[in-house]
């Protein structure tokens, strides 16, 4: 570490602050600054060259006094310290304590930025986790390692869904409980409240640790704190050896709080006037999810990214679909209709679906009786687009029936409690019963042995 | 890679971009960086001053470090030993780096592609003596590459000359020289089992040929609806989600090429862990030999550097040609080139180069134009035939085709997979979408299909996507009047076009009898389909009901056929079809009955 304290600064610009006659500065460096009052900000070098540094500062230059200030470089990238104390731990963006309690002491030390795991390092995900939420371990399960998002909107369940997911995920046969990630970017202190008493009624308080950046916090931050958050979750991961959940709320006010910067920075905008890159940057974060060979724990995530304007082809959930292993949307249809957890199956999705479920996994059945869900809801939605056009009344016996189906899938299988935690089995019993309101040569999905196994007709 | 003389210092870092003075560089050239030893190329230049890009994260590098010129531009090596292998976007082997650097990818990590301590038998080609003219390309010996794969050892492409020596047949590394030649010059050279190419300049052949035979990739919407000549280019634009990584992995497992390159450029580390964990196990269904024998992979994860994506892509396309060379139909399979045009625009942003469309930059049509450019069946350097067929995925952001890098790709592609986010929602995959999509390839497809499997395919392809285009028609007039408004044949037609799309056109990757269809397989199926659709249209023409056909449980059958026989079920088929004939003959003899019983 330098101890070496520049007085040179030229300029501040929202949360950029150029130094001049710092010759010799590393990119990515990490940087302290002290300014009129003696307080402590933090910053990172974004770009340097032999005439000048140019520092992105987390906590923003407002109020800073150009002639009395004084910066300081660490010659090393933002780093944090590691230990198992961090569980049950409060932290803001850059690691910092939060909770009042004494900084983190320990020998491990990792710097935030990671880089990518070698793809030759991974082992495929395979494990189904059950939620207990039938829309999702139906249709859309999910497995230890994936990344799978909950695409959400404004004033819909997207915290109440989270926290479920939260309580309720293990896997079928082994004790072995989740340790929680949680990481909060630019969320309400409401909501940040919601998760830490959802935790703390849990009685999992000690099996998680809490990186926290508020609304009102500084913005910047926010770019920091994922990566310190899921530097922690590797750490959890791959030097303890547990399984651990990571659940990102919000990716929005991240990509909002990169925009912001890049526009600072004179970066070319794209779509939207976020930058080119934010797709890079996203997959930097979201592709720390995975299995690696020989190692025992793993990384799954659950981000949160509301779609501004309800709008699924906005860029950030749009790049955010393109990185992570599928996507759960929410509807504010069904959210309006009563149906919790609100979950339209139609655009969700979970890639890693296909190697965690049936015979070994879940049930034998399983990868079909999903298949066939959802063609008889893609043809339910059809006919009832069509009843909406030509009313009901005027639909075919068989139309009808359609119709019939899709309100009790709506209903009774994506519908369920918020504290009901249905068993793999039970989801897939219920998906039959529903099933079932069709006659056998109408499910051509699944295999005739599975319509004699499970068909609730009385033939 | 060596170091030359050359050496600068380091002036500026802006992420992967460096400003750097340096005298006598070339542009083009490959650098070390600083004290960690980054890899990357300098992409300008300006009196002294070159910017360079760096295919490694530039985090710690500080102004004032010295850079070495490394003499070549980028360049892979090409020999014995790529296949089976995974290689980063600058062809460093992954397996290799991860002994080296652990689970994560360390930096300044300088390994040769290819495995030095393998020894492979060359047998020296007979008929090439000691004192023979050698020409460019010339075929001098080979090596057991795979089971299946016989690497032939070629002079390289730009040199020739008189043989002096050449090794016999034995156990060679691959820095073991197998001859020497004298160019006319009078310079000597080492033959090697190895060669290097520049990735940038596309290997020379002598003339282009036409494509002949389709690419069979046993997927029935591509064989069958839109197919694609060997040495054709392609692309398979499509939201995310909607199945083109899906689909460009099954063009991978079964498509009859003899070599499968698959580029990751710039998507998910998941799924090239899937290819390299399932192509070991899995067989092909023409060799009978396990898949990674034939398939060689680079992968420049949406996480690894961005610069390192913009070469990946030239990395698998050189590989590409150097098989293609040796007389190989070889598919290169590139998801995403997406994120490599993503890549290009990134580095022009951070040039300060004026943005035209969406950021990108002017040239970025001119650089799609001449990627695709190296796809062809081609005449080699020495007379035998070899292509690259070139499949891309291509990912417009919002699924908006119109936006630049899915509009300029249309232009130059020739067949066209459209996916559509609809088909795909309605759990229809492939989510092909048969109306926008195209194939500039029916044509010559048809004379092979017609000639192996039957003379009626053009007219059954046909015939189905008139049926498909009727469905839509008929279907916007049931949404504004209802299904009441249409007559018995036009409901029977609606029937038709749902059977093609469940028992023809859907087809799960997933599945383990339908996953791939033989060609006979494709065409029974449509035929099948087509037929019991001709045949119950003159049944309803003698006034027989829409219902009673559809009721028929023999129906069902027909729906399930594609996964309860495997292609090599193809009777059955043939017999189900028996069936089908049997009972509409039935309904048509107890219809007359019963007509003659009411008259
Ligand atoms: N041909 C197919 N057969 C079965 N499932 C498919 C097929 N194509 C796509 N899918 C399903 O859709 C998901 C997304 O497909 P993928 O190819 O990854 O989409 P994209 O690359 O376009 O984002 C897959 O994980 C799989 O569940
Ligand atoms: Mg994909």
């Amino acid at each position: 570490m330098s101890a070496k304290e520049y007085r040179t600064v030229s300029s501040a610009q929202g949360s950029l602050l150029i130094v001049e006659q710092a010759p010799q500065v590393a990119f990515g460096d990490q940087v302290i600054i002290r300014d009129h009052l003696n307080n402590k900000r933090h910053g990172q070098v974004i770009r340097t060259s032999e005439r000048e540094a140019l520092i992105q500062v987390f906590e923003g230059t407002g109020d800073l006094d150009l002639e009395n200030t004084w910066v300081r470089f660490l010659d090393q990238s933002l780093e944090i310290n590691l230990s198992p104390e961090i569980l049950g731990r409060i932290f803001n963006g850059i690691g910092t304590p939060k909770d009042g309690r004494p900084p983190i002491l320990s020998n491990v030390r990792r710097n935030v930025n990671g880089s990518a795991i070698n793809p030759a390092a991974r082992t495929y995900p395979r494990e189904f986790i059950q939620t207990g939420i039938s829309s999702i371990d139906g249709l859309n399960s999910l497995v230890r390692g994936q990344k799978l998002p909950i695409f959400s909107a404004s004033g819909l369940p997207h915290n109440r869904l989270a926290a479920q997911i939260v309580r309720q995920a293990k896997l079928v046969d082994e004790e072995s409980s989740f340790s929680i990630v949680f990481a909060a970017m630019g969320v309400s202190y409401a909501d940040a409240r919601f998760f830490q008493e959802e935790f703390a009624d849990s009685g999992v308080l000690g099996n998680v640790v809490m990186y926290i950046n508020l609304a009102d916090d500084p913005p910047v931050e926010r770019l920091a704190l994922p990566r310190v958050a899921l530097t922690a979750a590797e750490y959890l991961a791959f030097d303890l050896d547990r399984h651990v959940l990571v659940v990102l709320t919000d990716m929005t006010n991240y990509a909002e709080a990169l925009r912001e910067v890049a526009t600072a920075k004179g970066d070319v905008p794209s779509r939207k006037g976020y930058p080119g890159y934010l797709y890079s940057d996203l997959a930097e974060i979201y592709e720390r999810s995975g299995r690696i060979k020989d190692r025992h724990g793993s990384v799954t995530m659950v981000p949160v990214v509301t779609m501004p304007s309800d709008d699924i082809t906005h860029p950030i959930p749009d790049l955010t679909g393109y990185i992570t292993e599928g996507q759960i949307v929410l509807s504010r249809e069904l959210h309006n209709q009563g149906v919790y957890p609100p979950v339209h199956i139609s655009p969700s999705l979970s890639r890693l679906m296909k190697d965690g479920i049936g015979k070994d996994d879940t049930r034998e059945d399983h990868p079909r009786v999903a298949n066939q869900l959802y063609a008889m809801y893609a043809k339910a939605m059809e006919t009832r687009n069509l009843a909406a056009i030509i009313g009901a009344e005027e639909l075919s016996e068989r139309d009808r029936r359609y119709l019939k189906f899709a309100e009790a899938f709506d209903s009774q299988f994506v519908g369920q409690g918020e504290d009901e935690d249905r068993s793999i089995i039970e989801t897939l019993n219920l998906a039959w019963e529903l099933l079932s309101m069709f006659p056998k040569d109408m499910l051509t999905r699944v295999q005739e042995a599975d319509l004699a196994k499970y068909h609730r007709s009385a033939d | 890679m060596s170091e030359t003389d050359n050496q600068g210092t380091i002036r500026e870092i802006n992420g992967p971009i460096l400003t750097i003075q340096l005298p006598g560089i070339r542009n083009g050239e490959q650098v070390k960086i600083g004290n960690l030893g980054l890899y990357g190329e300098v992409i300008a230049l300006k009196g002294e001053i070159a910017l360079v890009q760096s295919y490694e994260s530039t985090e710690g590098v500080k102004p004032g470090e010295q850079v070495f010129g490394l003499g070549k531009p980028l360049s892979v090596e090409l020999g014995p030993g790529l296949l089976g292998s995974i290689f980063d976007g600058v062809q460093r082997p992954l397996d290799k780096v991860f002994l080296e650097s652990g689970d994560h990818i360390g930096r300044g990590i300088n390994l040769p592609a290819l495995n030095r301590e393998r020894t492979w038998h060359f047998v020296p080609e007979p008929g090439v003596a000691i004192g023979a003219m050698l020409s460019p390309g010339q075929l001098i010996g080979r090596v057991q590459e795979t089971a299946i794969i016989e690497h032939r050892i070629m002079v390289p492409p730009n040199q020739s000359g008189e043989l002096l020596e050449l090794a016999p047949e034995g156990d060679y590394q691959l820095d073991d020289p197998i001859g020497r030649m004298q160019s006319a010059d009078g310079k000597p050279h080492k033959l090697m089992l190895y060669q290097h190419w520049p990735v940038r300049s596309p290997r020379p052949y002598r003339r282009r040929d036409h494509g002949l035979s389709p690419l069979i990739t046993g997927q029935r919407i591509l064989d069958t609806f839109f197919p694609l000549l060997k040495g054709g280019k392609s692309a398979i634009p499509g939201p995310f989600g909607a199945g083109k990584t899906v689909l460009q992995q099954q063009i991978a497992r079964w498509s009859n090429a003899d070599i499968v390159i698959y580029v990751g450029c710039g998507e998910r580390g998941n799924e090239l862990v899937d290819v390299l964990e399932t192509f070991p196990q899995l067989q092909d269904p023409y060799s009978g030999h396990k898949l990674m024998e034939r398939t060689l992979l680079v992968a420049n994860t949406s996480n690894m550097p961005v610069v390192a994506r913009e070469a990946s892509i030239y990395v698998g396309i050189t590989m590409a040609e150097y098989y293609r060379d040796q007389g190989y139909d070889v598919v290169m399979l590139a998801d995403s080139t997406s994120r490599w045009a993503e890549a290009l625009r990134e580095v022009s942003g951070r040039l300060g180069q004026m943005p035209v469309e969406d950021g990108y930059p002017a040239y970025l049509s001119s650089r799609l134009a001449a990627f695709y450019e190296r796809a062809g069946r081609v005449e080699t350097q020495t007379g035998a035939k070899g292509s690259v067929t070139l499949i891309g995925a291509v990912s417009p952001p919002g699924g908006d085709f119109s936006e630049p890098v899915t509009a300029h790709t249309k232009e130059i592609i020739q067949t066209f997979w459209a996916l559509s986010k609809e088909l795909a929602d309605a759990r229809h995959y492939p989510s092909i979408d048969w109306v926008g999509s195209f194939s500039e390839h029916v044509i010559t497809a048809a004379q092979w299909w017609h000639q192996e499997i039957s003379p009626d395919w053009a007219h059954r392809r046909k015939q189905a996507l008139g049926l498909l285009a009727r469905d839509a028609e008929l279907s916007r007039i049931v949404n504004l009047v209802g299904p009441e408004a249409l007559s018995s044949a036009q409901r029977w037609e609606l029937e038709g076009a749902a059977m093609i799309k469940e028992g023809v056109l859907q087809q799960s990757a997933l599945d383990p009898v339908d996953t791939f269809a033989s060609p006979e397989k494709q065409f029974l199926l449509l035929d099948m389909v087509l037929m019991i659709f001709d045949r119950g249209s003159e049944l309803i023409e003698l006034g027989i009901s829409v219902q009673e056909l559809t009721d028929l449980p023999l129906m069902a059958k027909a729906r399930r056929a594609k996964q309860t026989f495997s292609s090599d079920q193809c009777d059955k088929i043939r017999l189900l079809m028996e069936e089908f004939k049997q009972a509409f003959s039935k309904i048509r003899l107890e219809y007359a009955k019963f007509k003659e019983h009411t008259q």
